[in-house]
């Protein structure tokens, strides 16, 4: 069933919680949105609401980490990317145990419009020592890495959605952190695929689509879901490097220093030449549907079909 | 080191110590060739009062679930803070004149990862407050005892993010949370009260919701009665506002804002140790 990454999240803090007394919730007047509510309800004294100033409530989390707490600060991803400076300097720098939840990524929310739509969050958080940056795509995945991030020892920033994504993952899916897996080959492989396609949180549904169309027009493509985008290195990608005559990354955020960054850089690194079709967001997001949005900026399953077709020439 | 003993610590140990202090955060800037002298010897008096006599703590178990935590959230100030761990034992004496050089654990703001005692990796000002709003917050999740401390700058306040967890610590009831303002009316651009005025400072605290005090910062007799003030639960969070004298202890480096950042040369640092020595 269709449901966003968020609500995923705040289900798995609920269930997480009594198992884990040292796990806390910080959010900053936005726990209706982030999906902690039930959490609150539940374990009131675990729950704390900082008010309008994520400064506070990120050093706040840094503190209660360096003593014992593992706290999970949670807020839209571009207001936590916006206090840059403290997740710099009191997260990573300092190592400390803080489990930073961007919800609301990209285009997807749609109506709010572009002060309210984090696009460029993972870039900064990529070039942060120290900081694990997960997507996660559909609900089986979110809870395991929620679950994962709990475990981690160190600073994680998870990137959820508002919107509801479709189920890419079976019940018996086991997350592995920073190994992309495959959500969707055709049922007899090829020898050789027309591309692979990287997708992340809510444009794995958009390349699956694609993918499932481009067969019935007899290309055969791939579809890797991207859910640790930090770290990302060549070995993320050497095992499809030898059988796609091309990459094409998908992402709901700006199309520099993301997902089409990474792969970039680590095709790069791995030295087989695969040409690499990076689609995402080229400006600041707008009103409208995320569907509408989605379509607009060049993130819908057609703009995929075109990107593992044309011509690279 | 034990309490017990520190309590003996009166009024003229802590003017002998503190002479010595002064004359390591000479040595090891000079040694260095950069650093910040001034607001080091402004709030070394509060630092050594802190180590010697008020913060649970042990050198030799840095690592103590239930120690008192110290954040220096001005962490320009650090050689202040190293010469009284070295002082307390945290690591050798000699080890001070590797302040700021390659591999040392005395990096040029303090790194908690690299040098044990530390309790926050601060320098980007503005963050301590928070740091140490949450570790008060933690004490009072798990019931521990622990008292916390952040010392900032009068410069640093400027910073909002310092107003942000002003206005979170009494609506938490902090009461385990002291900050401590070293209030000598310097920064890099100029006099605080000109670059952009905090002041009054405590009339803002206190309709902030917080207890405030406000000594002079290097009288060891009322740092002492304030710290012990701060120590009374009576639930909410204590501000001690410490006028204090940048470059306290040289006359040239006295309120004098070129001495904010700079390191002295052989003959000034030379000057500064016999003047320091001679008070």
């Amino acid at each position: 069933m269709p449901k966003a990454t968020r609500e995923s999240f705040g289900e798995a803090l609920s269930e997480l919680a009594p198992k884990n007394p040292q796990l806390v919730v910080l959010d900053a007047d936005l726990s209706k949105s982030t999906m902690t509510q039930d959490f609150a309800k539940k374990f009131p004294d675990r729950h704390f609401d900082f008010g309008i100033a994520e400064h506070n409530m990120i050093g706040a989390a840094a503190g209660m980490a360096l003593c014992g707490k593992v706290p999970f600060a949670a807020s839209f991803s571009c207001f936590l990317i916006g206090r840059l400076e403290s997740i710099r300097v009191s997260v990573a720098y300092n190592k400390t145990n803080v489990k930073l939840v961007g919800t609301h990524a990209g285009l997807g929310i749609g109506d709010d419009g572009a002060s309210q739509m984090g696009l460029e969050d993972i870039a900064a958080m990529r070039a942060l020592p120290n900081m694990a940056v997960l997507q996660p795509a559909d609900a089986v995945e979110t809870k395991q890495a929620v679950a994962w991030a709990l475990a981690h020892e160190g600073p994680v920033y998870l990137r959820l959605t508002r919107q509801k994504l479709l189920d890419v993952h079976d019940a018996g899916y086991r997350f592995a952190f920073g190994v992309p897996d495959v959500v969707w080959e055709p049922e007899s492989k090829p020898r050789h695929y027309q591309a692979t396609v990287f997708a992340s949180g809510g444009t794995v549904g958009p390349a699956v689509t694609a993918a499932k169309g481009l067969l019935e027009k007899g290309f055969k493509v791939r579809v890797v879901n991207v859910a640790t985008l930090s770290p990302f290195g060549p070995e993320a990608i050497e095992k499809f490097t030898l059988d796609s005559s091309r990459f094409v990354t998908v992402e709901d955020h700006n199309v520099n220093g993301g997902l089409g960054g990474a792969v970039c850089e680590a095709v790069a690194q791995e030295g087989t030449p695969v040409p690499v079709v990076k689609l995402g967001a080229h400006t600041f997001g707008e009103s409208g549907t995320g569907e509408e949005l989605y379509h607009k900026h060049g993130l819908s399953a057609p703009h995929i079909i075109e990107a593992c077709l044309k011509n690279l020439d | 080191m034990s309490n017990m003993a520190a309590v003996q610590n009166g009024v003229a140990e802590f003017k002998q110590t503190t002479k010595q202090l002064r004359v390591d955060i000479i040595r090891m800037i000079e040694a260095a060739g950069s650093g910040h002298p001034g607001g080091s010897l402004s709030v070394i008096d509060i630092l050594t009062v802190l180590y010697l006599k008020f913060l649970r703590h042990d050198p030799k178990r840095p690592d103590w679930p239930e120690r008192d935590r110290l954040v220096l959230s001005k962490g320009h100030a650090c050689p202040a803070l190293y010469a009284v761990m070295a002082h307390t034992g945290y690591f050798p004496k000699e080890n001070l004149m590797t302040l700021r050089k390659l591999g040392s654990p005395l990096q040029g703001h303090p790194d908690r990862l690299r040098l044990p005692g530390i309790e926050f990796s601060s320098g980007s000002l503005g963050q301590g407050l928070s740091v140490g709003l949450g570790m008060a917050m933690a004490a009072k999740l798990d019931k521990s005892g622990f008292k916390t401390y952040v010392i900032l700058g009068d410069g640093e306040i400027q910073e909002g993010q310092c107003w942000e967890a002003l206005m979170a610590a009494p609506k938490f009831k902090l009461d385990n949370l002291t900050m401590i303002l070293d209030h000598n009316n310097g920064q890099i651009d100029g006099h605080v009260d000109e670059v952009l005025p905090i002041d009054p400072m405590e009339d803002k605290l206190k309709s902030f919701g917080w207890e405030v005090s406000t000594i002079d910062g290097h009288d060891f007799a009322q740092i002492e009665n304030a710290l012990s003030q701060a120590q009374k639960a009576g639930g909410v969070p204590h501000a001690i506002i410490a006028k204090t004298v940048k470059g306290k202890g040289v006359s040239f480096m006295e309120n004098a804002i070129a001495w904010h950042g700079k390191a002295p040369n052989k003959e000034e640092a030379d000057r500064a140790v016999e003047e320091i020595l001679n008070a």
